[in-house]
C-alpha cells in the first residue's frame, strides 16, 4: 500500500520529443487512478515512469514520501500488466506467477502457498500447469494479473489490460479487476484510452492531452463539470454535440434557438458585458422527444425542430443523429483531435449531432422532430481557449 | 597449390551439404500425404504444386542424389586411379580399413575438437555481437556492416592474412626463433581463432534475428518481477530464444565440421592438425585413391547426419522453415 505523488513530471525522449509535461497526480493510499486520453498523449510514458522503465526528464516522484526517480524497477516494489501481457512463453501459469516470488528468494512452501492463493482468486487454479499459449486471452489477462498480486507489492500499474479481449470479456473483466482492486485495496494506476472504462473504474480520472493533464478529478465531476472542450469531447458516450453561439443579456443564441442562461450560468458568464462568442455544449442525453413530455416540464427546457438522419434504436433507447440548418462547423484544435481519435474524420460524419431520446419516440428518419432539451445542462466554451465558462474546481 | 586449394574444400562441403534440401523435400512429401479426404480443387492445386517443384526437384537428384550414390558405390570397391587395373568390389574392407586406421581417428578428435571449441567461442562471442548490435542507438547500421566484414572475406584469403601473421619467417606476431604454426597445440589454437575470426559475425547475425523474436514488453515485465539484467538475461531472453540459438549453434556445428580452408592455408593438416576433409581429400585427390577417399567422403556424411539428428531430434530444434518455426 502506498501514496504516490508525481510532482511537476516531464519527459522527453532522446529524440527531442516531450512525451509528457509537468504532469502533477496526488495518489492516494488505496486510491484506483485511470490515466486516460487518445493515443499518444504520454499515458504509457507516464506509467513507465512511475515504474521505472523510463528514466525521469525534470520533476519528481515520491512513493510514500520518499524520492524514487533513481530507483531501479525491481527496487520500487511496484507490479505491472502489460496490455500484451508479457507473460514468460517458456514457463508454465505456475512458473509465470511464481516467477516475481522466486527472484526475491521466498521460500518454496510460500511461494506455493501464494500462487495457489491468487490461483484461487483468478479462477485459475485448473490451468496451473499449462502454458501461456494454450490459454484464451481472458485466461491469459488473468495470468498477468496473478503475478501481479502474488507478491503484494505497493501498487499496481495497468497500462490497456483490457484492449485486446473481445467487447464482451472486456466487459466481464472490467467488473473483476474493480472487484479485485477493492477487495486487495492497493494503490493502483490504470491506463486506458476507453472513457467508458475510465469512467466505470476509477476513484479519480486524469484526463491527459499532447502530455498535459487537462483536468483530473472523479468521474461524475468529469461530466457534469469538464474543465474544456476536451474533456466535455472525451468524457461520455456518445459524446457531448457542440454548436457555435452567442451570449447576449441573459440568453444564448444558438442552431438550437434562443434560450434564457440557466441560473447555474448567468454570475460567470455576465461578467464580460455585451454579446459574446461561445461555443455551446450538451450531451446527447439532455435531449428528449418534445412530444413525450409534459407541459411542466418543458417549461425547464428549450425546443428545437430537426430533422433526423439515421434513427438507431438500441432497445431501451434510440439515437436519433440529425443536423441543424445554418449550423457552421466550429474551428477548435481539441474537437479536431477528439474527431480524430475517434475515427470520425475517417468516416465523414463530422457534421451530425445524436439525441438520446426514450425508446417510445415517434421520431422517423429523414422526417423532422421536435426535440426538447435540458437548458440547464447546457455548457459553454470559450471559443479561442476552449476553457468552460463556468469553472468548477 | 593455391587456386586450387578451395575447389575440393568446395565439392566436399557441396556433397554433404545435400544432405539437408533432401531431407526436406521428403518431410515435406511424407506431411502432405497424410491427410486423406481431399477436395477436387486441393487436389488440383497439390498437382501443380509437385508440377511447379519438378524442375527443382530433377536439378537436386541429378546434381546431389547421383554423387552421393556414385560415392557410396565407389566406396564399396578398391579403386585406385594408380592402378586401374585392380578395380574390384571388396564390400565394406575399405570401412574397416579406414575405420581402424590410427589417422582417421586422430583426423576425428581433431575435427571434433576444433569444431567443439570454435563454436562454443562463436556463441559467446556471436552473442556479445548480437546484443551490442541489437542495443546500439547510434549508427547500427555502420556497426552491422562492421561486423561482417569478416565474414564477407573469401576464407582462403583470410586464412593467408592469418598465415602471415603466424608465419616463422613473415609473421608479424612471431619472432625468428618461434614458429606456432609448427607444432600441434599452437597451430590449432590458431585455426579456432581464424575460424572463430571468420564465422562470428555469421552468427550474431543469426543470433541477432532471435533476439528481435523476444519482446521487449517480456522484458519490461521482468524487471519489474524485480530481474537484475543478468536475471533478464538467463531467464528470459535466453529461453525465450532457443530455438534461433539452436538454429545458429546447428548450422555452425555442421560448418565447422567441415572445416578445410583455415587447415589447408596454415598447416597444410602437419602435425596432426588435419580435419577429416582434410584427410579425405588428400587420398582422393592428392593420393587418386577413389575407394578409401569415398569410404571417407561417406563417413564424414554420416557424421554430419548424425549431428543434425542430434540437434533436431533431442535438441528439439526447429528446421528453418518448418511451421514449428518461431511458435511459442
Ligand atoms: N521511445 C520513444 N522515443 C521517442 N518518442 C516516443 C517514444 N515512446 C513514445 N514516444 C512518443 O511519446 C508520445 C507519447 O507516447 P505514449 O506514452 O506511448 O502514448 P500513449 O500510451 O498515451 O498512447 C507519443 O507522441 C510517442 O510518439
Ligand atoms: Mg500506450
Amino acid at each position: 500500500m502506498a501514496e504516490i505523488v508525481l510532482d511537476k513530471v516531464s519527459k522527453r525522449y532522446p529524440d527531442g520529443a516531450l512525451a509528457v509535461s509537468e504532469v502533477s497526480i496526488d495518489i492516494a493510499d488505496g486510491e484506483f487512478i485511470i490515466l486516460v486520453g487518445p493515443s499518444g498523449c504520454g499515458k504509457s510514458t507516464t506509467l513507465n515512469m512511475v515504474a521505472g522503465l523510463e528514466d525521469i526528464s525534470s520533476g519528481e516522484l515520491r512513493i510514500d514520501g520518499e524520492r524514487v526517480n533513481e530507483k531501479a524497477p525491481k527496487d520500487r516494489d511496484i507490479a505491472m500488466v502489460f496490455q500484451s501481457y508479457a507473460l514468460y512463453p517458456h514457463m508454465s501459469v505456475r512458473e509465470n506467477m511464481a516467477f516475481p516470488l522466486r527472484l526475491a528468494k521466498v521460500d518454496d512452501a510460500t511461494v506455493n502457498r501464494k500462487v495457489n492463493e491468487a490461483a484461487e482468486i483468478l479462477d485459475l487454479t485448473a490451468h496451473l500447469d499449462r502454458k501461456p499459449a494454450n490459454l484464451s486471452g481472458g485466461q491469459r489477462q488473468r495470468v498477468a494479473m496473478g503475478r501481479a498480486i502474488v507478491r503484494n507489492p505497493k501498487a499496481f500499474l495497468m497500462d490497456e489490460p483490457l484492449s485486446n479481449l473481445d467487447a464482451k470479456l472486456r466487459v466481464q473483466m472490467r467488473t473483476s479487476v474493480s472487484k479485485l482492486q477493492k477487495q486487495l485495496g492497493t494503490t493502483t494506476l490504470y491506463v486506458t484510452h476507453d472513457q467508458t472504462e475510465a469512467m466505470t473504474l476509477g476513484d479519480r480520472v486524469v484526463v491527459l492531452r499532447g502530455g498535459h493533464v487537462q483536468q483530473i478529478g472523479s468521474p461524475q465531476h468529469l461530466y457534469d463539470n469538464p474543465a474544456n472542450l476536451f474533456v466535455a469531447g472525451f468524457i461520455g458516450s456518445p459524446s457531448m454535440n457542440f454548436f457555435p453561439g452567442q451570449i447576449a443579456e441573459g440568453s444564448v443564441r444558438s442552431p438550437l434557438g434562443t434560450v434564457p442562461l440557466p441560473d447555474r450560468l448567468k454570475d460567470a458568464v455576465q461578467a464580460g458585458s455585451g454579446q459574446r462568442d461561445v461555443i455551446v455544449g450538451i450531451r446527447p442525453e439532455h435531449f428528449e422527444d418534445a412530444s413525450l413530455m409534459d407541459d411542466a416540464s418543458r417549461e425547464r427546457g428549450g425546443l428545437v425542430t430537426v430533422k433526423v438522419d439515421v434513427l438507431e434504436s438500441m432497445g431501451s433507447d434510440a439515437y436519433a443523429h440529425f443536423t441543424v440548418e445554418q449550423s457552421e462547423a466550429i474551428e477548435s484544435a481539441e474537437l479536431a483531435e477528439l474527431a480524430a481519435d475517434s475515427g470520425r474524420t475517417d468516416t465523414g460524419s463530422d457534421t451530425g449531432f445524436t439525441a438520446r431520446l426514450s425508446a417510445a419516440t415517434t421520431a422517423r428518419a429523414g422526417e423532422p422532430i421536435e426535440l426538447w432539451f435540458d437548458t440547464d445542462k447546457l455548457q459553454l466554451f470559450d471559443p479561442s481557449s476552449g476553457k468552460n465558462l463556468v469553472s468548477v474546481e | 597449390m593455391t587456386t586450387q586449394g578451395p575447389n575440393p574444400a568446395e565439392t566436399a562441403a557441396g556433397s554433404t551439404a545435400v544432405a539437408e534440401p533432401a531431407e526436406d523435400a521428403k518431410r515435406g512429401n511424407g506431411k502432405k500425404n497424410g491427410k486423406s479426404a481431399l477436395s477436387e480443387g486441393k487436389r488440383a492445386e497439390r498437382r501443380l504444386a509437385w508440377l511447379l517443384c519438378a524442375p527443382a526437384v530433377i536439378v537436386m537428384v541429378a546434381v546431389t542424389a547421383w554423387p552421393i550414390i556414385y560415392s557410396l558405390w565407389l566406396s564399396l570397391q578398391r579403386y585406385d586411379l594408380r592402378f586401374p587395373d585392380d578395380t574390384e568390389f571388396v564390400g565394406l574392407d575399405n570401412y574397416v580399413a579406414v575405420l581402424s586406421s590410427g589417422y582417421w581417428w586422430t583426423a576425428f578428435g581433431v575435427t571434433l575438437a576444433i569444431t567443439v571449441v570454435s563454436v562454443a567461442i562463436e556463441l559467446v562471442l556471436g552473442m556479445v555481437l548480437a546484443l551490442v548490435m541489437h542495443r546500439a542507438l547510434v549508427g547500427r547500421g555502420l556497426v552491422r556492416t562492421v561486423s561482417l566484414i569478416p565474414y564477407g572475406i573469401v576464407t582462403v584469403v583470410a586464412a593467408f592474412s592469418w598465415y602471415f601473421a603466424w608465419d616463422q619467417v613473415y609473421g608479424y606476431f612471431t619472432g625468428p626463433d618461434d614458429a606456432p604454426l609448427t607444432q600441434t597445440i599452437p597451430s590449432l589454437l590458431i585455426i579456432v581463432l581464424a575460424e572463430v575470426w571468420k564465422t562470428t559475425p555469421f552468427m550474431a547475425l543469426l543470433l541477432m534475428a532471435g533476439l528481435a523474436l523476444v519482446p521487449d514488453d517480456l522484458l519490461k515485465a521482468a524487471a519489474m518481477d524485480g530481474a537484475n539484467a543478468w536475471q533478464r538475461f538467463t531467464k528470459v531472453m535466453l529461453p525465450v530464444m532457443k530455438p534461433a540459438i539452436l538454429v545458429a549453434l546447428l548450422f555452425r556445428t555442421l560448418d565447422a565440421f567441415r572445416i578445410f580452408d583455415n587447415i589447408f592455408v596454415l598447416t597444410k593438416g602437419q602435425n596432426d592438425t588435419s580435419s577429416v576433409s582434410m584427410i579425405t581429400y588428400n587420398n582422393l585427390i592428392k593420393g587418386l585413391n577413389l575407394g578409401i577417399g569415398a569410404t571417407m567422403s561417406v563417413l564424414i556424411f554420416i557424421s554430419v547426419a548424425i549431428i543434425a539428428f542430434v540437434f533436431i531430434k533431442l535438441f528439439g530444434t526447429a528446421a528453418p522453415g518448418s511451421d514449428t518455426e518461431g511458435r511459442r
